[in-house]
């Protein structure tokens, strides 16, 4: 049996093969295709592995080789990293097999090109994931970032070409500008990088200058999407439909979460962001995203664009209860990780399987939709109703510690935009519904069509299963996070 | 032999130019300019290597001792410096074979490889050598067989760019040398170390403050310092691939060496710093030459010439580091010499082999790059990333050392003007790659470059990746070679 070392780091490797094999096997479609599903539940399986090994204590912690001193690129895992991995690697499997649906049924081309990046960007997700420093982190985000950019220029045309100069320029630009001085400056306070619990910063930097250090890191982690740097995000919108799925609802977006929390708890520290001035100014930038991302998500026509806007909004959510400093709120904003992971990629399934079946990509040409297409709306309603809050669904609980931690602080402000979120939630969410099962078709689309194809349809239904299954099972991963803040 | 290491590898060459020159055909001065070449880089290995061990190495050249005769001194900085020429010009010879008979023609090769190995010897020589005086006559030796090859350019317009490349040197070196004959003036040396120990008594003086403006001012010629950086781009541009790769990979950087070896070894910290404004003057023109020069290369339709722009902006990084007058700043700015020598090495050759398949490096040249030669595209993008400073290249590592001093000193704008600069090289290296990945080639047919070509650069890629990764040589290097530095004349 191999330990837990050993799993972690062919985590990191097994998908670098498998993006070789896939480049290998292009001539042989099906079997190209085989690769890409071997490859992603191998690494699940590993995940699995390094998880038993992270319950059964075993010492997990893998030093490669030294940068600069006092900074080495190391591995190491944690309950908030392992729950990244999961949920990463996990979801691959599904994104796996919907792709192969998609990419087919939508006429793409490239297809070997596409499925080599994918793994590329799997690995990378895995390095941030494990990382135990801010600067292994880095590496790999900035891989991230690198191996996403062909997925999102995919196409090739114009209107790609624009979309990913808006995605490198605002990914690299906030990563060179603001969070590598961050990591840096960091690295000068404290003399190490290492993700330690309670923080490395407290006695080593005044705390005036933590109030910049830290949105530094905020805008830097451009990932996260925190308002003015969320662009990049509705522009990520021109790749195929199970990039924006896998990788722009969950695995770059929640490694900027991540990272963010991962600053919060293991380089502040929460006790020392406590006494940060200014500190609830990270609050407040993020309820603002939320809020206004919601009210953007309201004026869009198109799917994937409102689905944009909505992750831009959920992804705050996450940030804005990290940053409260409440013990329950920040159990909320991990859990919300998971739980919007299981949402958001249902909902982008959806709309690419609504592309590939019928051509559509507005919202308002989706009357009647439901009744062609009931197991893919049906879907859509489950992950949307996981959006709102309302149970029984994946979105409830994180809504419900969030909101528990923030009456245990006492934040009226973060109570007041959970509330007015989750009214623009349902204004933008719930009328798909209604549209897609009540209103009658308008004109009778130029082809006859059913569901999409069976292993879009397969994975869609997938995603939407867990995400209620998350509301009655999470009892697990909540013990885990909760030795995050000590309970 | 260990012993007699310092001369050799400027002795080598030397013999070899001549025999090269009378040489027929194009095959046989390459094979023993290149072995040549092999053997230099061989002996700066060791000596590197030995003075780390052992610390500094003097040799008296001639037998005549110091400071009377002329001593070649090698501590680490230059023993440093002397790894980066001679290795770079041991990938780049093997290279030149093939651009170099596409570009030049065999009935010129012998020439050609003898005024090569000319410049790969002066530059050893100035690097080397503890006498000031025989800096300036390496100099000249390289600066001339510099305009040569800069003449032998395909282009009718290298011949130009090689003359005003001619003014322009022959400014510098003059003005260097005036700077020198003060100093010999005042104190009746020209060795280095002796130099360093009589000059803090007469630091008062105009003629010794003269002599500094001079030097100064001489080599910021020598090294492109903006504003006196107009020679170089024509002279990047028009000049052979080879040439090219070479030149801007090690000239400029050997100009950076004499640099700090006058401000730090020879004039000291406190007379340079401290009773001079050297880094009130070298801060600003370091900050203007970096971003204008940055911005400018972003418009520029050949990506020669761009990264000829790109050079001048990279010696605004060095000099900042060394105008920081600190041992971090200085670790930074011989850590980026040795680095930004790896990065426009590789990249200057990956155009030179676009050059050799396409017959231009324009950007309508690069059009479709990823299809008709992949290899060459994958080089240019990595080297790019490089260039632009990503994790796990060795760009990286110089912008992290060069970030960390500036915040030393808390100098928070430079820290902005540092990232800023980084930021325009995202946007021309993202240019030329949008160019290659996007763009539909006029002839779609695959012609990658030839062996011969890539492995050179494929070299060059893998030690901008290997020193990225694997710090320990260059950084631990580069500190213990600033500190030397920084304890002055005294100090070894």
């Amino acid at each position: 049996m191999m330990t837990a070392n050993t799993a972690m780091i062919l985590a990191l490797i097994v998908p670098l093969i498998g993006a070789v094999a896939i480049g290998l096997l292009g001539r042989w479609p099906n079997i190209r295709e085989a690769a890409t599903m071997i490859t992603a539940v191998t690494l699940f399986g590993l995940v699995i592995r390094v998880l038993l090994g992270l319950t059964g204590g075993e010492f997990i912690y893998v030093e490669w080789l030294t940068l600069f001193s006092g900074v080495s690129i190391a591995f190491n895992t944690e309950p908030l990293s392992i729950l990244f991995a999961l949920i990463a690697s996990g979801l691959w499997i599904v994104t796996s097999i919907y792709a192969v649906g998609y990419m087919r049924g939508a006429g793409e081309k490239h297809h070997t090109r596409f499925f080599v990046c994918f793994a590329i960007a799997l690995s990378a997700a895995m390095g941030v994931a494990f990382s135990a420093n801010l600067l292994t982190l880095f590496i790999f985000y900035e891989v991230l970032t690198l191996s996403t950019y062909p997925l999102v220029t995919h196409k090739g045309d114009d209107k790609a070409k624009a979309g990913g100069r808006t995605y490198l320029g605002i990914l690299m630009t906030t990563s060179i500008v603001f969070f590598l001085p961050a990591i840096i400056w960091t690295y000068a306070a404290a003399g190490t990088l290492d993700f330690t619990l309670g923080g490395i910063l407290e006695g080593n930097l005044a705390a005036g200058s933590a109030t910049l250090l830290l949105f530094l890191f905020l805008f830097g982690v451009a990932k996260a999407a925190v308002m003015p740097f969320h662009r990049w995000l509705p522009a990520a919108m021109v790749a195929p439909t199970p990039v924006s799925a896998l990788l722009h609802a969950v695995a770059v977006v929640k490694a900027g979460v991540f990272t963010l929390t991962k600053v919060v708890i293991y380089i502040f520290g929460t006790d020392y962001l406590a006494g940060v001035p200014y500190e609830s100014l990270a609050v407040y930038l993020a309820g603002f995203t939320v809020v206004a991302a919601s009210a953007v998500a309201l004026r869009q026509n198109n799917i994937k664009r409102l689905l944009a806007y909505s992750t831009i909004s959920q992804l705050s959510y996450i940030i804005m209860a990290t940053m409260a400093l409440a013990q329950l709120a920040q159990i909320g904003a991990v859990m919300h990780i998971a739980a919007h992971a299981f949402g958001k990629i249902t909902l982008f399934f959806v709309a690419g399987a609504i592309y590939v079946a019928a051509k559509k990509t507005e919202v308002s040409q989706l009357n009647g939709i439901g009744l062609r297409m009931p197991w893919t709306m049906a879907a859509f309603a489950v992950a949307a109703l996981s959006m709102i809050g309302v149970p029984p669904t994946a979105g409830f609980v994180s809504k419900w510690f969030i909101l528990a931690g923030a009456l245990e602080a006492e934040n009226l402000f973060v109570l007041v935009v959970l509330v007015l979120s989750t009214a623009l939630n349902a204004a933008y969410f719930l009328p798909i519904i209604y549209k897609a099962f009540f209103l009658p078709e308008t004109e009778a689309p130029a082809k006859d069509h059913g569901e999409a194809p069976l292993p879009m349809v397969l994975a869609l239904c997938t995603t939407a299963v867990l995400t209620l299954l998350f509301f009655f099972f999470n009892g697990p991963l909540l013990d885990l996070q909760m030795t995050l803040v000590g309970g | 032999m260990v012993t007699h290491l310092p001369v050799l590898i400027v002795v080598a060459p030397l013999l070899a130019a001549p025999l090269v020159a009378i040489m027929r055909g194009g095959r046989w001065p390459w094979a023993v300019a290149t072995l040549v070449t092999w053997f230099s880089f061989l002996c700066s290995i060791l000596l590197l290597a030995n003075v780390s061990t052992y610390g500094v190495v003097s040799y008296a050249l001639g037998g005549w001792e110091p400071p009377w005769g002329i001593e070649y001194r090698v501590d680490l900085a230059n023993a440093l410096l002397l790894v980066l020429i001679t290795g770079l010009a041991s990938v780049v010879l093997p290279y030149a074979r093939l651009s170099i008979r596409q570009e030049v023609g065999d009935e010129k090769a012998p020439l050609f490889y003898s005024a090569q190995l000319l410049q790969i010897l002066g530059l050893c020589g100035i690097t080397a050598t503890g006498d000031a005086f025989n800096v300036f006559v390496f100099l000249e030796i390289s600066s001339l067989a510099t305009y040569a090859l800069i003449a032998m350019g395909r282009d009718r317009r290298a011949l130009t760019s090689s003359f005003s490349y001619l003014i322009m040197g022959t400014i510098g070196a003059t003005f260097y040398l005036i700077g020198i004959g003060f100093l010999y003036v005042m104190t009746g040396t020209l060795n280095m170390m002796d130099l360093a120990e009589r000059l803090p008594e007469i630091q008062d003086s105009a003629t010794v403050r003269t002599a500094f403006a001079f030097i100064v001012t001489g080599i910021s010629l020598k090294l492109a310092l903006f504003p006196l950086h107009l020679w170089l781009p024509n002279a990047y541009t028009y000049s052979p691939s080879a040439v090219t790769a070479f030149m801007g990979a090690t000239a400029t950087k050997v100009a950076v060496y004499v640099l700090i070896r006058f401000i730090f070894t020879i004039f000291g910290v406190p007379f340079s710093f401290g009773q001079e404004p050297l880094a009130e003057v070298l801060i600003p023109l370091a900050i203007i030459g970096l971003l204008s020069a940055s911005t400018v290369s972003i418009g520029q339709p050949n990506i020669k010439r761009m990264l000829a722009y790109s050079s001048v902006a990279q010696i605004g990084y060095i000099v900042l580091g060394i105008a920081m007058g600190t041992a971090m700043g200085l670790t930074a700015a011989l850590l980026h010499m040795f680095n930004h020598g790896l990065m426009k090495g590789a990249l200057f050759m990956t155009l030179g082999a676009v050059a050799y398949r396409m017959g231009g490096t324009n950007i309508e040249q690069m059009r479709g790059l990823a299809r008709t030669m992949p290899l060459t595209f994958w080089a240019f993008v990595l080297g790019g990333l490089s260039l632009i400073g990503v994790p796990l290249t060795v760009g990286f590592v110089s912008k992290w050392h060069l970030i960390l001093a500036a915040l030393e000193l808390g100098w928070w704008p430079i820290v902005v003007v540092i990232l800023a600069g980084s930021m325009l090289a995202v946007v021309y290296v993202g240019r030329v790659v949008e160019a290659g990945w996007f763009g539909e080639p006029e002839n779609p047919e695959r012609k990658e470059a030839p062996m011969s070509l890539l492995i050179p650069v494929w070299i060059l890629i893998a030690a901008n990746l290997y020193f990225g990764i694997d710090t320990r040589l260059t950084v631990d290097i580069a500190e213990a070679a600033a500190a030397q530095l920084m304890a002055g004349g005294s100090g070894s």
